[in-house]
């Protein structure tokens, strides 16, 4: 093996806080080759950012960096900023996580690309820095890269921004490529590309990745060595086929429990870890993970483990002392996880079409006006955000909306929840059409039966309220007497799972999963028949997020709630919904069963959708075909004549050009099995 | 509907249910408790309370104490520095500066508390359902807040205050009226943004009443900026009284006010400087008390502070 591009040694970084001494990185040592991709998962607060900004020397000043960081050969601990930032840019570059705060807003592209140019390599010609800008952009796949280079970043979508970001990355040749959740703010289709441009771009720099992401698909996908991060520390650290196939530490066999896969039917509960990561002041010397772990002993409470090689591979280590017990995720011929119990719904035994339906809608469609003149707005066009969607959720079924960010998912639930009378259609919920609500009793009335739990968990909770105030409100606001309210309030915060002497704190003081859990219990409190999800998980880290999704399994078969639920993580869908519908540009491409549209996708998109996933499983990762999708979504305000899809579709280049003419011309409608699986692609 | 038997009410079903805590059993720490063990671990907003306390009593009590009447003359004693008769001294009129700053401080004490008062509730109020509610009472709201805005307001205010013959009734109303527009508008593009947040959406999805959600969910939200615009309010409220009286549109004699005694006293500073400081000192240490007590209900009011929402 050659010398490494980047030698991480006993590097500790701790923050001073009125709490105490933050220890956020305590002792991670890792090596990256050249040409090769190190990923380093964790969850939030894992101490996997303050790493790479440790590494860069964009820590804040106050902060206590410690141990050594050599960047080939050479110790970058303790330059000065001056001499930091010769090596930034040239040497190391960095992809951040949002795309759209990374570029500045007042330059064009080229300017920034050659601004990263001619900083590093000042004899350069504006000329000749423009020129490889141009070539920059082109390798990076951006189209009619001479015209884009003069266009501002507001002109280009994220994932074009991202582009533009890595572009300039690798303006220098940089050796060491650190990437921060490059994918993160990025739809599915869009990650695939980024995923298989970073790759290209290490092919072209021959650079070492280090790449920190949470996504344990996106570790599958793209690294060759892992390093799991918990509370600081390294706490299993191996090549990624040992990691996945012979995972060692109860952590990292969580982590993987804890993610629905999109690519198995079968229905299992996931495996929440309990509890929530330590908080790094004053840590004792024990195990961090001690307080979660479903296999502590008194001696994992003694002393904190070191990360020592398992099974006779030196390059497998893991911090735990039960390692070599732990073989696979296995320990004394059971899981280390026992697997939580979801009982079972009668409602499942009785036939879809015996059962009532919770929500009926029919050709719902929104569009906004598209307004002009500063003085007196005239109407010069139309957004169709949605168009004539149909759809029924019935008693104790899961509904599922999936699509990428613009396919107007959101607009969908929004209208649902406005009680928008519809021009042309209806909606109908428990039996009752929206058109006939009228008046404030009879909407408060009609509220009772249908609640929504939001995505963001900080934003949907007043902070000003205490958490009892929170629970209490729609409560009061459908005239529960004021002596059951208290009751109410403590009862649901144990069907939550929370403890209901804590309904007096300030949401504030819970952690993410909890205040989600927060939220659902709001939900719940009317005793709705039907929930509308927005997104309910996609905050949250994936080993809380397991047990959200249990909670909710759970609550759907004791309540025999029915949900509506709005997605773009199709692996979570996959895992809860029943039924399942792909939405594209304000209209369904594809409905019906879950198992029927994930295993077997008609519609072009669907199969694109579902190929972009990463999957947690690197020979599976390896061998999957993935269908990459060119381009964005287009915009709304397009008029398009025949399919929305043609401009991304890959059976549109294989048509020819009589059933290219259909594609252009046709819009398509949704045909196959009605009620079961249905899909909108004229050649499918 | 017809419930499927399956379909389990968690009111009636017991024995999954988590144990019920008995209500009244365990005492649940009100908000406003705990805001105020939070507002009292802060020993400078402590002070400033202490401080106001004093001066309100001052106001309250002091004609107790006081041996001559604040309009009552003493022709024996003509600019007459502190004295054990004059506390204070005298005028050059003759008349006690301790009564007549007791009085004055009453005057200027009630003149900024309802001007505060009554320019932060009707900005919030305003303010935010203008955000709020949009459409027409939004454009309303905003043509009046930009009309008041180019209206020559000072002007109206000496005019109104001078015919009604220094009544400070009709000059707090008169303040309330031309100092309610400014902190409105910023109310309003606060709650711009505040009115898109999740939890006002929650709220609306629950069917809650879309006044109450403006009184329940956005004006706590901005309680933070209130507390400022009051204080800010009471220490404005005394300035704009302070420069009416100086022109001598404001209170008028033989009503007296700490605007209208620091106005006399500033141009007998070099002779009598007494009637300068006396009233000014007054006027001070309301100010700074008022600054001190907005800095600890703001960190005990607001959730993001270094308190960070524990109790």
């Amino acid at each position: 093996m050659t010398t490494p591009v980047l030698s991480v040694r006993d590097l500790t970084v701790s923050f001073p806080s009125e709490a105490g001494r933050v220890d956020a990185v305590r002792g991670v040592s890792f090596d990256v080759a050249a040409g090769r991709t190190l990923g380093i998962v964790g969850e939030s607060g894992s101490g996997k950012s303050v790493t790479s900004l440790a590494v860069m020397g964009l820590l804040d000043e106050n902060a206590r960096v410690g141990g050594s960081v050599r960047f080939e050969g050479e110790e970058l601990l303790g330059k000065s900023d001056v001499q930091m930032s010769k090596i930034r840019g040239n040497g190391i570059a960095m992809i951040f996580q949002d795309p759209l705060t990374s570029l500045t807003p007042v330059f064009t592209v080229g300017d920034q690309i050659v601004e990263a140019l001619t900083v590093h390599n000042p004899r350069m010609s504006r000329r000749a820095a423009w020129s490889r800008a141009v070539e920059l952009l082109k390798l990076v796949g951006i189209p009619r890269p001479e015209d884009r280079v003069k266009s501002f970043p507001h002109e280009f979508s994220g994932g074009m921004r991202q582009r533009v970001v890595i572009a300039i990355a690798m303006a220098n040749n940089p050796r060491l490529i650190i990437a921060d959740e490059p994918t993160t703010a990025l739809d599915v289709t869009i990650q695939a590309q980024i995923l298989d441009l970073i790759k290209t771009a290490q092919r072209e720099t021959g650079a070492a990745v280090m790449m920190i992401t949470h996504d344990m698909g996106v570790v599958a996908n793209i690294a060759d060595d892992v390093v799991v991060m918990y509370a600081g520390r390294p706490i299993e650290q191996a090549p990624v086929d040992t990691l996945f196939a012979d995972t060692r530490m109860p952590y990292s066999i969580g982590l993987l429990g804890a993610i629905p896969r999109v690519d198995t039917s079968e229905k299992q509960p996931l495996v929440p870890i309990k509890g929530t990561p330590p908080l790094l002041v004053d840590l004792p010397d024990a195990c961090p993970f001690a307080a979660r772990c479903p296999i502590v002993t008194d001696a994992c409470r003694t002393a904190e483990p070191e990360l020592v090689a398992v099974g006779g591979d030196d390059r497998h280590r893991a911090a735990c002392i039960r390692a070599e017990e732990i073989r696979a995720g296995r320990i004394d011929g059971g899981p280390v996880y026992p697997l939580p119990e979801i009982p079972t719904s009668t409602l499942e035994s009785v036939p879809r079409d015996l059962r009532n339906p919770t929500l009926e809608v029919e050709n719902l469609s929104k569009s906004f006006p598209l307004l002009k003149g500063s003085f007196r707005k005239k109407k010069v066009g139309e957004v169709h955000a949605v168009k004539g969607v149909s759809f029924d959720v019935r008693e104790g079924e899961t509904m599922a909306i999936v699509g990428e960010s613009g396919s107007g998912k959101t607009t969908t639930l929004l209208q649902i929840m406005d009680f928008a009378t519809q021009d042309d259609g209806d909606i109908r919920i428990v039996g009752t059409s929206v058109a006939d609500v009228k008046g404030g009793r009879a909407e408060r009335q009609l509220r009772r039966d249908v609640q929504i739990v939001f995505q963001d968990p900080v934003g949907s909770l007043d902070p000003r309220m205490t958490v009892f105030d929170v629970i209490a409100e729609p409560l009061r606001t459908v005239g529960t007497p004021s002596a059951q309210v208290g009751p109410r309030v403590d009862e649901l915060m144990g069907l939550v799972g929370l403890d209901p002497s804590h309904s007096d704190r300030f949401p504030a003081a819970f952690s993410g999963g909890q205040r989600q859990r927060i939220g659902i219990a709001r939900a719940l409190a009317t005793n709705p028949k039907l929930v509308v999800l927005d997104e309910p998980v996609s905050a949250l880290d994936v080993s809380v997020q397991a047990g959200v999704i249990n909670l909710l399994d759970e609550l759907k078969v004791r309540l025999g709630l029915s949900y509506l639920f709005v997605a773009h993580d199709l692996s979570v869908v996959r895992h809860i919904a029943d039924r399942v519908a792909v939405m594209y540009l304000g209209s369904f491409v594809e409905h019906g069963e879950v198992d029927a549209v994930f295993d077997d996708p008609q519609h072009p998109y669907t199969q694109a959708l579902l190929s972009a996933i990463p999957v947690p499983d690197p020979v599976a990762e390896r061998t999957r075909e993935h269908i990459v999708l060119t381009g964005d979504l287009p915009s709304p305000t397009d008029s398009i004549q025949g399919c929305a899809f043609v401009s991304r579709c890959p059976l549109y280049q294989t048509l020819d050009d009589a059933e290219r003419a259909v594609c252009d011309t046709k819009v398509p409608a949704l045909s196959g099995r009605t009620g079961v699986h249905v899909n909108a692609c004229h050649h499918r | 509907m017809a419930t499927d038997p399956s379909m389990v009410d968690p009111l009636a079903e017991a024995e999954t249910a988590p144990p019920v805590v008995e209500p009244g059993q365990r005492k649940r720490l009100s908000k406003w408790r705990l805001y105020g063990r939070r507002f009292t671990r802060n020993r400078p907003a402590v002070g400033g309370v202490v401080i106001f306390v004093l001066l309100v009593l001052f106001a309250l009590f002091g004609p107790l104490f006081a041996k001559y009447d604040h309009v009552e003359l003493d022709f024996l004693a003509l600019s007459d520095p502190p004295s054990p008769e004059h506390w204070f001294g005298t005028n050059n009129a003759g008349n006690d500066l301790y009564a007549m700053v007791v009085v004055g401080l009453q005057r200027s004490l009630l003149i900024a508390v309802v001007v505060a008062t009554g320019t932060t509730i009707l900005s919030a109020v305003i303010g935010t359902a203008a955000a709020y509610f949009g459409g027409r009472i939004e454009r309303v709201a905003l043509f009046v807040i930009h009309f008041l805005m180019v209206a020559p307001t000072f002007l109206l205010l000496a005019m109104m205050s001078n015919s009604s013959g220094g009544d400070w009734k009709v000059i707090a109303l008169v303040l309330i009226l031309v100092s309610w527009f400014f902190q409105a508008r910023t109310i309003w593009t606060l709650s711009l943004s505040l009115r898109e947040r999740e939890f006002v959406h929650a709220a609306r999805y629950m069917g809650v009443p879309g006044l109450r959600i403006v009184f329940r969910h956005l004006i706590p939200n901005i309680g933070s900026l209130l507390v400022i615009n009051f204080t800010l309010g009471v220490v404005g409220a005394v300035m704009a009284e302070t420069g009416l009286s100086f022109l001598g549109f404001g209170v008028k004699l033989p009503d007296v006010s700490l605007g209208s005694l620091i106005g006399i006293g500033a141009s007998s500073i070099s002779s009598s400087p007494w009637m300068f400081y006396f009233p000014a000192a007054a006027l001070t240490l309301l100010t700074v008390s008022m600054a001190l007590i907005a800095d600890g209900l703001r960190d005990a009011l607001d959730p993001t502070s270094a308190a960070g929402g524990r109790a």
